[in-house]
């Protein structure tokens, strides 16, 4: 950490502003590598600007595809932001105060790149203002660009309210910094004193956008699934899918609040502030939504699979045992199950005595793994060699072995994950955030691909998706975007509270000690 | 709580007049405004006095008659410039079970009359003609893809690469009627040329199938016509041959009717593949018991 610019501050405020200062080396690095990638997907824009939608690998049968999965990502991790902040708000949750702005931060970064990706997807983004002009209220189209627009409005407002104490402490400190952090504080302060009036004042106005924020969050997401929902192709004909995507919504923001926890905490030790009871307390989040979300998964596919109408067989057999089979139950078992096990099984007594098994100790089931991994390369690289004919010896290794490889590694792991919770709980988040995408994509794929009407007469290559490079490269680029805006955002405002945590006694203490800390309710 | 008598009287009189509201009001048959026919009316008896009526265009495929040659692909093709990759009216080969004969479909837009497509176009770039065609204007069309997203029938198609035939190229203006130059990342479809029925000629694909298998009219008269001139009333084509439209369970209320392929003039299509796809929903033809009719005339 390089030295602050400023000084006067207390220890407590030097740590909860050390973001602020965040400089070297390897900062540095980072922020020209996020650049970097973000450049580059602005080449792959300006390919698809050049020579039409026709770069990407979708065609008439296969119309949406990552640009469409990477927005209702991002809208969904935008989810969590400010209803949670506004839930654990409402119901006097004081734990929340250091997590609170992280998560609102989130929300802001991912709903602007989400927003931007339905205009990468477009095939004219110069007609864009046309759904201005002419827009239909008619199109569900309309009604998302109105509740995004109103979302971020309404957690733009949310995140910055709160912080305005804050920006007028930074004002005063900043007096004699840089200009231009001298005049964005002053600006955005607006004339905070601390007056008991304006205390009140900023207490009434959380008070209401808390509750207006909740059924604008709730609304987006739903909006988000009817414009799938409002089709009558089979998989997206569903009326449940306003609720499941909500649930679907909140899991994977969660998941990327505790990723964001951890790597503030990590970045610039704020283990006092950041401590293992809140991500205990998050973890509960997870399990919960997590349950949730599961519940939703299998009433959508149960419901139709077990009646296997003519319409919907198509898209089922698919993913359940079709082409996107493995894709599909990778995407249930590491998306849900895996990290509702991770953050539950740890916390169970016994599972330290898993230790005393020696073979249930990370080496050898590291070392059964590498060996997996040796026979098969050497089993699939030995076979032509040794027989005239083509003789696949990889047969030899039984079909359980890997499932018996994954389940090995998972016992062994789970001891190390009892006295690492916070790495669980990490492990568990990115997890759950991979599958969501996961998800996203295997929403919209397999329903594309089994359409009423056979495929028929495609020309080469129309009947399948295959992502070309300018979509990931854009979806790079977007990510990339997404964590600078973040970092920026920590660059410039405290992304812990400062005065909502001030009057904290002491932090959280550990698991089931932690009273309520007697701070004043805001 | 105390309710003083008056405002008990507001209130009683507030939830009688509630109450004769949901239970008084009798549910009155929906009727759609670009579809002006009322119920019950035979449509021989409509067919005459023309004067001063909108068309109503719709469009007959005899199954029997189709041999799958796709020259009503190719004349389409050629009418409007569609760009490659794209077929307006494209030849299916359709087999509505493992054990039935398989036989040719060929599936231009339906022009419905409860447009999935239309409901969904953010900008109106597709909207629904009193005549009943579903016109699709490509310079307003912002690319969203939610129609094709929406159409049941794949009946739409999107210029994924710059067309061969931009209005720079070309020099022609754009006329959506004519739909015959095109922009890089719109959308597309059949519009049923309304450019030729204006100028009283049957549609290019009509014109074009050498069996004579599209017929091609208006309603209102009560008459189709196809490529060989003959000129049969639309109502007895539909009901004395068990007349269906494509995938009518989904209620989009299609304009296109299709003959069934009994005894037909061609052989079946060759031998299928063992790989080919079996419709994900074949065509229904099954006449619900309680809506004699409804599958052939569909007069509302």
């Amino acid at each position: 950490m390089s030295r602050p610019p400023h000084h006067g501050f207390s220890d407590r405020e030097e740590r909860l502003l050390a973001s602020l200062s965040a400089g070297g080396t390897g900062f540095s690095a980072l922020i020209g590598g996020l650049l970097a990638v973000v450049v580059w997907g602005l080449v792959a824009y300006a390919t698809q600007l050049r020579h039409g939608l026709g770069v990407t690998g979708l065609r008439d049968h296969v119309l949406w595809g990552v640009y469409i999965a990477n927005f209702v990502f991002f809208i969904g991790v935008s989810h969590v932001g400010a209803l949670m902040s506004a839930i654990l708000r409402l119901t006097g949750a004081e734990w929340r105060r250091p997590i609170t702005r992280m998560a609102e931060a989130i929300t802001f970064a991912s709903l602007l790149m989400g927003a931007l990706m339905p205009v990468v997807d477009m095939g004219r983004p110069d007609r864009l203002l046309t759904l201005i002009g002419h827009g239909r209220l008619q199109s569900p189209i309309l009604w998302d660009i109105l509740s995004i627009t109103t979302y971020l409005t309404g957690s733009t407002l949310f995140l910055y309210v709160p912080m305005i104490p804050d920006l007028a402490l930074l004002r005063h400190r900043y007096a004699g910094g840089p200009a231009w952090r001298r005049r964005l504080y002053t600006l955005l302060s607006l004339g905070w004193q601390d007056t008991p009036a304006q205390r009140h004042a900023l207490e009434t106005i959380m008070r209401v956008l808390a509750v207006m924020i909740i059924p604008i969050a709730v609304s987006v997401h739903t909006v988000v699934s009817w414009i799938f929902g409002m089709t009558l192709r089979a998989g997206w004909n569903s009326t449940i899918f306003g609720p499941y995507f909500v649930s679907g919504a909140l899991f994977s923001g969660a998941a990327a609040v505790v990723t964001a926890m951890a790597t503030f905490r990590w970045a610039y030790h704020l283990e006092d502030y950041i401590t293992e009871a809140h991500f205990r307390r998050m973890g509960y989040l997870l399990i919960a939504l997590g349950l949730a979300y599961g519940y939703f998964t299998f009433a959508e596919y149960l419901t139709p699979a077990y009646k296997m109408a003519t319409a919907e067989r198509g898209y089922l057999t698919a993913v359940f045992s079709g082409p996107l089979a493995r894709l599909f139950w990778f995407t249930q078992l590491t998306g849900i199950l895996l990290p509702v096990l991770l953050l539950t099984l740890p916390r169970i007594a016994w599972v330290p005595r898993l230790h005393r098994v020696p073979l249930l100790r990370p080496r050898p089931a590291l070392a059964a793994a590498v060996t997996y991994a040796v026979a098969t390369v050497v089993l699939s690289a030995a076979g032509p060699r040794m027989t005239m004919a083509r003789v696949n010896l990889t047969a030899l290794i039984p079909p359980w072995a890997l499932p018996a490889l994954v389940l090995w590694l998972f016992l062994a792991w789970l001891p190390v994950f009892h006295v690492r919770p916070i790495a669980a709980a990490v492990v568990a988040s990115l997890l759950v955030n991979v599958g969501a995408w996961l998800k996203r994509y295997l929403i919209i794929v397999p329903t594309l691909l089994n359409p009423f009407l056979p495929i028929q007469r495609a020309p080469t290559g129309w009947a399948a998706y295959q992502p070309t490079w300018v979509e990931w490269s854009i979806t790079a680029g977007a990510l990339a975007g997404f964590a600078l805006i973040y970092i920026g955002f920590s660059k410039v405002f405290p992304i812990i509270p400062i005065w909502e945590t001030r009057q904290e006694p002491a932090p959280l203490r550990p698991a089931g000690q932690e009273g309520v800390p007697g701070v004043p309710a805001l | 709580m105390r309710v003083s008598r008056r405002s008990f009287l507001k209130l009683a009189a507030a939830a009688g007049m509630v109450a004769a509201w949901a239970v008084g009001e009798p549910a009155a048959p929906v009727r759609r405004p670009w579809v002006g026919a009322g119920r019950g009316v035979p449509a021989l008896a409509r067919s005459t006095g023309q004067a001063g009526r909108p068309r109503r265009w719709v469009m007959v495929v005899d199954l029997a008659k189709c041999d799958g040659c796709q020259e009503c692909t190719r004349a389409c093709t050629a009418m409007h410039r569609v760009p490659p990759g794209q077929e307006w009216i494209r030849v299916y080969e359709m087999r509505d079970e493992a054990t039935g004969l398989a036989y040719w479909l060929p599936r231009p837009c339906m022009q419905c009359d409860n447009p999935p497509c239309v409901k969904v176009c953010p900008v109106s770039a597709t909207w629904k003609r009193d005549d009943g065609i579903v016109m699709q204007d490509t310079s307003r069309c912002i690319g969203c893809r939610y129609c094709i997203a929406a159409c049941p029938y794949q009946a739409r198609a999107f210029n994924w690469l710059e067309p061969a035939a931009t209005p720079e190229r070309t020099g022609e203006a754009y006329d959506p009627e004519w739909n015959r130059v095109h922009f890089k990342g719109t959308t597309e479809k059949c519009i049923f040329c309304p450019a030729l029925i204006k100028e009283g000629k049957l549609p290019a694909c009509v014109a074009a199938c050498p069996m004579g298998a599209i017929y091609f009219g208006d309603r209102e008269e009560d008459a189709v016509t196809n490529s060989q001139g003959e000129t049969v009333r639309f109502s007895a084509l539909v009901t004395e041959q068990a007349g269906y439209r494509l995938l009518e369970e989904l209620g989009t209320e299609p304009r296109v009717y299709y003959l069934p392929p009994r005894q037909r003039l061609y052989p079946a299509p060759p031998a299928e593949p063992a790989a080919a796809p079996v419709p994900a929903a074949a065509p229904r033809r099954t006449v619900p018991p309680d809506r004699p009719g409804a599958v052939g005339g569909a007069v509302p």
